[in-house]
């Protein structure tokens, strides 16, 4: 809080853009203009000052978004209009991958490199691109436009993708997906974008679908369209019920979080209803960047209401008073349909003061991610949400207890809020049987790859892996399957003899395996997959946030020891460089302090030990 | 406080209270572990409100900051308490029960509306209002200060002012509320304690007053103890303008620096017949001295006991042995007794704390194995006794223990020196967190952060004279003029300036200040003295040459 403020001043559109955010200078004190005979007698502050800083990250995306980068005077304005030390705000700025503080010309796409694109053309496109343009951060001769690699975009449904960011008076983001180079060449020489095409919705409209069941059917936009399929029923049987009610069905679904963890939504629902600290509140995870995750894209763009609907369900049996959606930056359409949809259901007494006329007072905004796969931990997600940099908190004190803001908080996935519609509707035991006992409940799986049809589907815990893979209509082309990879890069891969996993959680625990975020890539038999590793190692290393030693040290390490393995020139044996990479994962699982480092190796470690990848340069079996 | 000199709260105690009034004092910086507990406050909740003429970094740190006009502050306080008081805000209960003079006193703060409020301090009255309900409204409130308080012509009547606010809204005498002066060094506390001060006994005991305590002194010591105060710095000097005061011996101050008006203090120190200096390193004082005593560090060559701010008495060990023939304080002085024919031991440290506590009552219960560890705070009055976390927890019981506390009548009064067309700038001094004092010990190694002394002026000020950021500028007052590099500083605002001590022999700022006293504390309005700058004469004196010399 000491200002060590940095001898720079902003320009007119940086001050315009955080001012549209946090309105006019209220003194001299905080980048108005200097009036001695008032600024020289008195200055208000202190908690109600650093209260906004929170407001960070969004006065950061403002200058991002307006001018297409951080400049030293911009950054300086955001530091006197906040109270934040720029040496701590560069700190911030300099966390999230989408925000610069090095020039950047007013459009760049962020091309996506990750492992699911590169079943479908990623390598080539970026190899024609680097041929036809330049490497990444080359500028296009007028200067106005760049391209970045960038990890997983989560539209792997219709991969390979791109993001392009415009910044400017009309600023905005673009997906491009399926991306192609004419498209990303003519994107960089300032031409139009292609729209957005629409998500591949496989079992779009079938029967029995509960999740998914209004995904691609309603419109969107329309709250009457929702009422008109089922929208709000449940909030009015929730209130009829009461929390206590809620509570008790929650409980008796036996309902587990979909996001990774698998905590009992219950109990940790329970946990913040009887905190005595108040406010309560609720964070809604929408940080989806697990590389192959895109559920929780599909069920905001084409369904948003429900999980607005579940929100207050979920803060009615709570106690929150408060909703953040913290919503990943590469998610510009599910963004923009999220917006509307808290503004209708505002405008129409769904959300606010008193909901429905129960005296629910909730509301909801959405805060957006700035390119950080670790916001997507449930305490990392707090510290971004505050203004921070987002790097996990120790625990505990768990987040039921000091969460965000250090009130109880509860941190739940999109797909796991959105489950709550369905619990009050059949009720808890009603929803218990579906699925298998451990696990019960539909689940969404993300399948891409090389599968016929990519993209999200719903089927019940208990479905077997070989089904699910039927479903999405196999390996295309007649090519045999090489490997599953399950539950995304912090997951594992499984063999094609494994096929007849059953897809639940104590199935999964039981095989070595792990569902993680519901995520389902396959790979035929033309995959790199010792490449295809290196990526996934290069991701951790990019993607920790350094603040734990292990993790920080132990994602460099991982991915230098690939790295040789791959080229072919493994120090001291290729034996010596796996006990290398068995020895830091064990170091990393055992003593990083939150899920990434935790996981950082279990992909490489199961491809090791499943599937053999390395064994058979090594002369073994492979 | 109300006699004994201490603040009367314990450090934790800032960190539980809901209002810290943070008087006169840039604590963050010149006070930087306090403030590590007004942090652990602020992060608990409670609201800051700092008085000051500069916005200083303690100011960006709080709620409201008031930027009074230098000397103003009793006019200020009284125009709080009159807000205060009309606004029914003030603890009835305990003003009747603890307190006298009430009457007097509100009649006397009668004429401090709001509005004479900002005319006589430009704080703008709104700003008075709030700051003065949200002290009177706290359960809890606190008041600490440091020299922007006391180093004025009228030093007392500006703690009294503070005092009688803390009285007026009861917050003194229970947990987490209280009036602190804050203590610039690890054991200012102690000295005064040890009674070192001229009008003390240790343990504050009055020299005049109280018989008993000096028959009590006199059997101990067997001697003769006049029943006369003593003299304070300040009037020491003035003794040796008369004539009436020949020789000094000086134990780790270097007035030959930080003395306002440092052309009369070098002249009069040069004029004694003897002069002893004891300190670490040969200061300016040194050099003018007769004898030079090598002492050690006490910090960490000598063994004893130290006294904080919250009145905690704490055991310090030698770690190292002084380097060459320098001694240990206690085996200077000790031997300088002998030599001069008393019968004095050289005692073990033990002894000397054990004499002390059979001659202090508010020490008596500190046995010294009791010290260990986090050390015990005063009064503790037998061995049985916990410490005192705060003081005046009297005035809270049932019946009243004691005197009531006397509320004391104060007037606004400004500085000594009033600003002309001649001398039209308000200088006041300060200190900052990379300096200690007159630079004796952080001079000695180089730091970035020392940047070296300037005179700070407002960007308007700077604009009018048409001088740059590092611009060598000559600084005069009434008593001498210095050359020094002009630094630009937004806190202030324009008519004010701001220099530092910590680099006297680059820049002598005490040249400039004044050494207008207060007769009953002795301290100089080292905060206010009116001068001008001027440009020097485009004769390309430039800033590298000083900035060369800032860091040695």
């Amino acid at each position: 809080m000491d200002l060590k403020p940095i001898a720079a001043a902003p320009t007119g559109a940086e001050r315009a853009a955080v001012d549209a955010l946090l309105g006019p200078p209220e003194s001299g004190w905080v980048g108005g203009p200097r009036d001695v005979a008032v600024d020289g007698r008195s200055a208000h502050g202190g908690h109600a000052a650093r209260g906004r800083r929170h407001l960070l990250l969004p006065a950061l995306h403002a200058v991002q978004e307006r001018v297409g980068w951080i400049s030293p005077g911009a950054l300086s304005y955001v530091c006197q209009r906040l109270t934040v030390p720029p040496a701590d705000a560069y700190g911030v700025a300099t966390f999230y991958a989408l925000l610069s503080v090095e020039p950047r010309p007013p459009r760049v796409l962020h091309v996506c490199e990750d492992i699911a694109c590169r079943c479908r053309g990623a390598d080539e496109l970026i190899a024609a691109l680097e041929e036809r343009v330049g490497p990444e951060g080359t500028v296009a001769p007028d200067g106005a436009a760049t391209w970045l690699r960038s990890p997983c975009l989560g539209q792997c449904d219709r991969a390979p993708a791109a993001l392009v960011a415009d910044a400017g008076e009309g600023h905005g983001e673009t997906v491009q997906a399926p991306a192609s180079l004419d498209g990303l060449l003519g994107a960089l020489a300032g031409g139009p974008l292609a729209p957005e095409p629409a998500d591949p919705l496989p079992q779009q409209g079938e029967p029995g679908l509960r999740l998914l069941r209004r995904v691609g059917v309603v419109d969107p936009t329309s709250l009457d369209d929702y009422r008109a399929h089922g929208g709000y029923e449940a909030l009015r049987r929730a209130i009829a019920l009461g929390p206590e009610g809620v509570l008790r069905e929650v409980v008796d679904a036996k309902v587990v979080g979909r996001g990774g963890a698998a905590f009992p939504m219950g109990r940790k629902w329970e946990a913040v209803a009887r905190q005595p600290a108040r406010p309560h509140y609720l964070v809604c995870n929408a940080d989806e960047s697990e590389p192959g995750t895109f559920k929780d894209r599909a069920l905001i763009e084409g369904d948003p209401f429900a999980l607005l609907e579940a929100m207050t369900i979920c803060a009615l049996a709570t106690g929150c008073e408060r909703g953040v959606v913290y919503l990943r930056g590469e998610y510009p359409r599910a963004h923009a349909v999220l917006g509307a949809a808290i503004e209708e259901a505002r405008a129409r007494g769904l959300l606010g003061e008193d909901v429905l006329g129960s005296g629910l007072a909730f509301d909801v905004e959405i805060r957006k991610g700035a390119g950080a796969y670790i916001c997507g931990e449930e305490t990392a997600i707090f510290e971004s949400i505050e203004g921070y940099r987002g790097e996990p908190r120790s625990k505990p004190p768990f987040p039921v207890v000091e969460g965000l803001f250090g009130r109880p908080t509860v941190v739940n996935n999109v797909e796991t809020l959105v489950n709550a519609l369905e619990i009050v509707r059949l009720g808890g035991p009603a929803y218990a049987a579906i699925g298998t006992e451990g696990s019960t409940g539909p689940k969404l799986f993300c399948l891409s790859g090389h599968v016929a049809r990519p993209g999200v589907y719903e089927v019940e815990f208990g479905t077997t892996l070989r089904e699910l893979l039927e479903l999405a209509g196999g390996v295309p082309d007649g090519r045999a399957l090489q490997a599953v990879l399950l539950g995304g890069a912090a997951g594992g891969f499984v063999r094609p003899d494994e096929l007849d996993l059953r897809l639940t959680f104590e199935d999964a625990r039981a095989a070595g395996a792990t569902l993680g975020s519901g995520v389902v890539m396959a790979f035929d038999d033309t995959v790199d997959l010792p490449r295809l590793l290196l990526r996934i190692a290069a991701f951790f290393r990019n993607e920790s946030c350094g603040q734990c030693v292990p993790c920080r040290v132990g994602t460099v390490r991982q991915q230098e020891a690939l790295a040789r393995l791959v080229r072919g020139r493994p120090r001291g044996g290729v034996e010596a460089e796996l006990a290398l990479v068995a020895e830091l994962g064990r170091c990393m699982r055992d003593a990083s302090i939150c899920g990434l480092g935790q996981t950082a190796s279990s992909a490489i470690e199961s491809a090791i030990g499943r599937l053999g990848v390395f064994a058979a340069a090594n002369g073994g079996a492979g | 406080m109300f006699g004994a000199g201490g603040g009367t709260s314990s450090y934790r105690e800032v960190e539980e209270t809901d209002v810290i009034l943070l008087w006169g004092s840039n604590a963050r910086e010149t006070h930087p572990i306090f403030f590590h507990h007004v942090l652990k406050g602020i992060r608990n909740g409670a609201r800051l409100v700092v008085v000051d003429p500069r916005r200083t970094s303690s100011a960006q740190w709080a709620d409201l900051w008031l930027g009074l006009d230098v000397g103003s502050d009793i006019a200020l306080a009284n125009a709080m308490a009159r807000e205060i008081v009309h606004a029914g805000l003030h603890n009835r209960a305990f003003v009747e029960r603890a307190t006298s003079g009430f009457d007097e006193y509100r009649a006397a703060i009668e004429p401090y509306t709001l509005e004479e409020g900002e005319r006589l301090t430009g704080v703008p009255a709104a700003a008075i209002r709030e700051a003065a309900h949200a002290f009177a409204r706290a359960d809890r409130g606190m008041i600490c200060w440091t020299l922007g308080i006391t180093e004025h012509h009228n030093a007392v009547d500006n703690v009294l002012a503070l005092i009688d606010l803390g009285l007026l809204c009861g917050h003194v005498g229970r947990w987490g509320a209280g009036l602190n002066p804050l203590r610039g060094q690890n054991n200012v506390q102690g000295g005064g304690d040890m009674g070192a001060i001229p009008n003390k006994l240790p343990g504050f005991q009055d020299i005049e007053r109280d018989d008993e305590a000096r028959a009590r002194f006199e059997a101990a010591w067997g001697c003769t103890i006049p029943p006369r105060y003593g003299w304070h710095l300040t009037s020491m000097f003035d003794a040796m303008e008369r004539g009436d005061l020949r020789a000094l011996y000086v134990l780790g101050e270097n007035p030959a620096q930080s003395e306002a008006d440092v052309h009369r203090t070098r002249r009069l120190l040069a004029g004694l017949d003897h002069l002893v200096v004891q300190d670490i390193v040969l200061t300016r004082t040194a050099e003018l001295a007769h004898v030079v005593l090598p002492s050690s560090a006490s910090w960490c060559e000598s063994d004893g006991t130290v006294t904080n701010s919250e009145r905690r008495v704490q055991r310090v060990r030698a770690a190292l042995r002084p380097p060459g023939d320098a001694r240990d304080d206690r085996w200077i002085l000790t031997e300088i007794a002998r030599r001069l024919g008393a019968d004095w031991e050289h005692d073990e440290v033990e002894w000397v704390w054990d004499e002390l506590r059979g001659l202090s009552p508010m020490h008596a219960g500190m046995r010294y194995d009791r010290l260990e560890g986090r050390g015990l705070q005063w009064p503790c009055p037998d061995e049985e006794h916990p410490g005192s976390p705060f003081l005046h927890g009297r005035l809270w019981a049932e019946p009243l223990e004691g005197p009531r506390v006397p509320f004391s009548v104060v007037h606004h009064e400004g500085p000594v020196e009033e600003l002309d067309d001649e001398y039209p700038l308000r200088l006041t001094t300060g200190r900052r967190l990379e300096s200690y004092n007159t630079g004796v010990q952080t001079n000695l190694y180089r730091s970035p952060l020392h940047r070296g002394e300037a005179i700070c002026l407002a960007p308007e000020d700077a604009a009018s004279l048409g001088v740059a950021d590092g611009e060598v500028v000559r600084v005069s007052s009434r008593r001498g003029s210095v050359e020094a590099p002009v630094r630009i500083d937004a806190a202030l605002r324009p008519g004010l300036a701001f220099m530092t001590l910590h680099f006297p022999d680059q820049v002598d700022t005490n040249v400039l200040t004044i050494d207008a006293t207060d007769p009953r504390s002795g301290t100089a309005e080292f905060k206010a003295a009116a001068i001008r700058v001027e440009r020097l004469e485009a004769s390309g004196r430039a800033a590298p040459q000083l900035a060369a010399a800032a860091g040695d």
